[in-house]
């Protein structure tokens, strides 16, 4: 067999010679544009992990890289003024330079035909060979040149950032926040080599242009970044190779082989810098195409291997990567946080690492922040607590910790008569020693019950049950608040129990549903009925009048739903509101209703209580609410006098495709806190206490609720 | 934790009267219940052909499709066959479904690939309508039909389960996988507003003595050849000493798994034996 390698990059060098290597009686030709001591870029991180798959591929090449090695284990955040150290980390880098040339003469040494300075133009010019492995690169011509087939998908960040190297010796991983007046700049850096660290900044677009930097030279650029980062460069100089400011382009490709030619590295996808380096999956690209090819001769089942073993795990890389892109492209959000928890919020932005494992790293660093979360909340510093079980203030009420849990559901209410199973379960969650116990969701009236067995608050004898129950429980053990959820149905009423599955309508006993348009929720259930002003005039004076008998029921909080498809959730969603009239159409129409009963529940409602809202930041389907209107709503809701909104997604339409990652929803809580300015209890597959602290400490939610009741451990 | 055990179904070579002999052994042996796996693709008994077949030779260990590809089936006779087999065995079936892993089943069956996890969701939906219905199938024994279990990695997979059905049926790997796994469960579950919790069952494959082992791991590498390299990981998890089966067994019960289902790599019913022993902690 004849391969050919096009780019002569780590990853290509890395393949070509793993393959001769893994084939010896094979012929590899690599081709590369540029001449032999030509490099872009400076220096190249790895991780241990990656350092062991070297070092089963090739111990040779493991030797000579990690010969050339410099290492460090902290990431440092200059931030404020402030320099903020998280150690344990584990990190390793080389030049490229380096690298580049190691790999080459172990390239040499292995028998692979090295064509420098070599122009393949198109796959034509190739046609002599049996494999043609692509490695050229995010631009790769290979790969462009046939990208449908291939599924190609090049999406370019809002970022404008560039490579600078700079003979200051970082000792660490170092990321750098400076504002001046065209607006805020990062800087990533690490040691690669001796002195050298590369050092890259990073800014929104339109900071860049503000800074005149879209029309600079390549020198202006230079002297403008010295002079801001002046103080972190200590007299450094920046050093120029050929930089310049560009976007970063994140390349997906639905498939990685066309044939013969394959894509590697570069070629088949990016991951933004600010996770890990390129380099790290190209050559492990290499590595898994190796070993595929080795010892079969039956190529279209060797590529089938290498592309099944390797995209499903680059693709949960850059999944981490979108985040912390995501991050980086916004971090204007979070610069009113803290210089500490703006690092702890930096370091779990991807949410690979959480609070447990960053105190493994650094058991001083979380250390300092739980004595700065208690501090900050009032609460003792000297012998901290983490930070879930440090008290909230939240609106007018304190609550004892930062743990939520939810009574779960029972549907043995009768008529709307709270069931004994019901209670049971509320003080069930209540001897979890939670902070704050809340209701399932409970009916302001006989029609507004999602299903026969929901409880509701809407008769004199349910008023006294809940009351009854509230009473039963004995508080003095941890004070724990109980919260009442209060809702309507909307076009999700009308179902059995969801004993054996949920959304089956009822039969015979079931009752007319409302909602905003006339839409059924599944093809099985009955289509609502619009409301109209009387219908709406109604539900508001449900909502107060439930409101006032949760008062004086004796809840400590009051939450309105307004999520998961039930009726002012449904008033939210462009899904499912496609009324002409006041109460449609955009943001503020779609909220109007919904405010208008939040209002009624506010006058209702004692000023000394908590008050809260639940809203659905996602629909999770196509032309649903977005994040950002979530936050115009949060806004709205906050003004309305809103103490707390707890933030879910999905359960809009039945066709979604929902995410169950512990941390997917609270990225809507901390954009909410962050930009609505209102506290958030953060929901989703929050399972530990490991992850309640992780979000809390990254300031990203104010109270957690936790999935599942189980005893709390308060450490 | 219960632990049941896989019937043979699906290993090539297997002999109808093995296989009846295999359901009546793991009976004798306490296994709670007997699974069965689904390929059309492949030299396989058909799964709730070969149930109804182990009910009547059989009277109490539970049996379970661990799972049967549904979207390959038409749902009416489906809900009939199953109501059979439950009917048959007086209730002891539960029901696993999940959208299937090879495109080859499809092709071979001449139904469309595309668009299966909508089918199924359709399909858990109509089952259970099918079931309470007294004009449509044979009555099931429980009432509303046999329990439902569903399989799958992904969000999708865990929404549907928790949506339409009593459960969830892990495809097998080390605990950590299941625990991670059952953490979606429940995650799912409680998200759909459902009440108690899910039902989780988990999977393993052992084949017990050096000469099974390599026979099992034939056959894992031959099965599961459409995975790619992962088949190593597969093949690497394979139960082949008293020890792995005890540390897997007690894996998964730590992790929360109600039913242990553990699937044979070689058809001897000899396996059952050393199975039986191996978690009586006899190691001989």
């Amino acid at each position: 067999m004849r391969v050919a390698v096009v780019g002569g990059g780590p990853g290509g060098l890395y393949a070509a010679l793993l393959i001769r290597k893994a084939r010896p009686a094979d012929s590899v030709t690599l081709f590369e544009r540029n001449p032999a001591g030509a490099t872009y870029g400076w220096g190249v991180v790895f991780s241990d992990r990656t350092l062991t798959s070297f070092r089963e591929a090739d111990y040779r090449t493991f030797v000579d890289i990690t010969n050339r090695f410099v290492m460090w284990d902290a990431i440092d955040i200059r931030y404020r003024g402030e320099v903020i150290r998280c150690g344990g980390q584990g990190f390793s880098g080389i030049a490229r330079r380096a690298l580049l040339g190691l790999l080459q003469a172990r390239c040499a040494e292995l028998g692979v035909e090295m064509r420098f300075e070599t122009d393949v133009g198109d796959s034509a010019s190739l046609n002599e060979f049996d494999l043609v492995v692509a490695a050229d690169g995010v631009h790769s011509m290979y790969r462009n040149a046939n990208s449908r087939e291939f599924g190609t998908s090049l999406a370019e960040g809002s970022s404008r950032y560039i490579w600078f190297g700079t003979p200051r010796s970082f000792d660490s991983f170092t990321f750098i926040f400076r504002a001046n007046e065209h607006g805020l700049f990062q800087v990533h850096a690490y040691p690669f080599e001796g002195a050298m660290s590369t050092f890259i900044v990073e800014c929104a677009e339109d900071t860049w242009r503000r800074a005149g930097l879209d029309v600079a030279s390549e020198a202006d650029s230079i002297s403008y970044c010295e002079k801001l980062f002046a103080p972190d460069l200590a007299g450094a100089p920046l050093l120029s190779n050929a930089s310049k400011w560009i976007s970063f382009i994140t390349v997906r490709n639905k498939r990685w082989r066309r044939g013969n030619v394959v894509l590697l590295g570069d070629a088949a996808h990016t991951a933004h810098f600010s996770i890990g380096s390129g380099t790290k999956l190209a050559m492990e690209d290499s590595i898994a195409l190796s070993n595929a090819l080795e010892g079969t001769d039956d190529l279209d089942d060797a590529l089938a291997d290498y592309e099944l073993e390797r995209r499903p795990r680059v693709e949960r890389f850059q999944e981490a990567a979108r985040q912390s892109q995501t991050y980086f492209q916004h971090t204007d959000r979070y610069t009113d946080l803290d210089p500490l928890q703006f690092a702890f919020h930096l370091l779990t932005r991807s949410g690979r690492v959480d609070y447990d494992g960053l105190r493994v790293r650094d058991a001083d660093f979380v250390g300092a922040i739980d004595r700065w979360f208690a501090r900050e909340h009032g609460g003792p510093s000297l012998v901290a607590p983490p930070p879930a079980f440090v008290p909230a203030r939240v609106g007018p009420a304190e609550v004892t910790n930062r743990v939520a849990v939810s009574a779960r559901p029972t549907y043995d209410a009768s008529e709307g008569l709270v069931g004994a199973e019901a209670l049971a379960e509320l003080r069930r969650a209540a001897a979890t020693g939670a902070g704050l116990v809340l209701t399932d969701i409970v009916a302001v009236s006989a029609r507004g019950r999602m299903t026969s067995g929901c409880s509701g608050i809407y008769e004199q004898s349910h008023v006294v049950a809940w009351s009854d129950a509230l009473g039963d429980v004995p508080r003095s053990v941890t004070d724990v608040m109980f919260g009442i959820r209060l809702g309507h149905a909307g076009r999700r009423g009308s179902t059995l129990p969801r004993t054996n599955g949920c959304d089956v309508p009822l039969a015979d006993e079931g009752w007319d549903l409302v909602a905003p348009s006339p839409l059924p929720y599944t093809k099985k259930s009955p289509v609502p009925v619009a409301a109209d002003s009387a219908s709406m005039e109604a539900i508001v004076d449900d909502f107060g009048a439930a409101a006032r008998s949760a008062r004086d029921a004796g809840f400590d909080v009051l939450i309105v739903d307004m999520a998961r498809g039930y009726l002012l959730g449904s008033f939210l969603s462009p899904l499912t509101n496609r009324r002409a009239d006041d109460y449609g159409g955009d943001t503020g129409g779609r909220a109007r209703f919904p405010l208008e009963v939040f209002a009624v529940v506010r006058d209702a409602w004692p000023q000394d209580r908590m008050l809260g809202a639940t809203i659905t930041a996602a629909d999770w389907a196509r032309g649903g609410t977005t994040v950002d209107e979530a936050i115009s709503v949060a806004r709205l809701l906050g003004e309305a006098g809103c103490d707390l909104v707890e933030v879910t997604g999905g359960g809009t339409v039945e066709r979604t495709r929902p995410r169950y990652d512990p941390y997917y929803l609270v990225s809507y809580s901390d954009r909410i806190r962050n930009e609505a300015g209102v506290a958030t209890l953060a929901t989703g597959a929050i399972g530990s206490i490991d992850h309640a602290n992780t979000i809390l400490a990254a300031g990203r939610a104010d109270l957690c609720l936790l999935l599942g009741v189980r005893e709390l451990d308060g450490r | 934790m219960r632990v049941g055990v896989g019937l043979p179904n699906s290993i090539p070579g297997t002999s109808g009267r093995v296989l009846l002999e295999w359901a009546r052994r793991a009976e004798e042996l306490g296994f709670s219940c007997l699974g069965v796996v689904d390929r059309v693709a492949w030299d396989c008994f058909e799964p709730l052909t070969a149930l109804a077949a182990a009910a009547a030779f059989t009277e109490r260990i539970q049996l379970a499709t661990t799972i049967v590809v549904g979207p390959l089936r038409n749902t009416a006779l489906l809900a009939n066959e199953a109501a059979t087999v439950d009917s048959l065995s007086g209730g002891r079936l539960t029901l696993g479904l999940s959208v299937g892993a090879r495109t080859e089943d499809f092709e071979v069956a001449g139904v469309e690939h595309r668009g299966r996890g909508d089918r199924l969701t359709d399909q858990l939906v109509e089952l259970r309508a099918i079931w309470n219905d007294d004009s449509l199938a044979t009555r099931p024994v429980r009432p509303g039909g046999p329990r439902l279990l569903v399989g799958g990695t992904s969000d999708v997979s865990y929404y549907r389960m928790a949506r339409h059905s009593d459960g969830y049926v892990h495809g097998g790997g080390p605990p950590q996988a299941f625990e991670r796994a059952a953490d979606t469960a429940r995650a799912a579950w409680a998200d759909a507003g459902r009440p108690g919790a899910p039902l989780l069952w988990g999977q393993g494959y052992f084949a017990l003595g050096d000469e099974s082992k390599e026979a099992g791991e034939r056959y894992l590498r031959e099965y599961y050849a459409f995975v790619g390299p992962f088949v190593e990981r597969i093949v690497e998890g394979l139960l082949t000493t008293p020890q792995d089966v005890l540390a897997f067994v007690r894996g998964y019960s730590e992790a929360g798994c109600d039913e242990l289902v553990l699937m044979p790599g070689v058809s001897d019913p000899v396996q059952l034996e050393l199975l039986a022993d191996a978690l009586a902690g006899q190691t001989t």
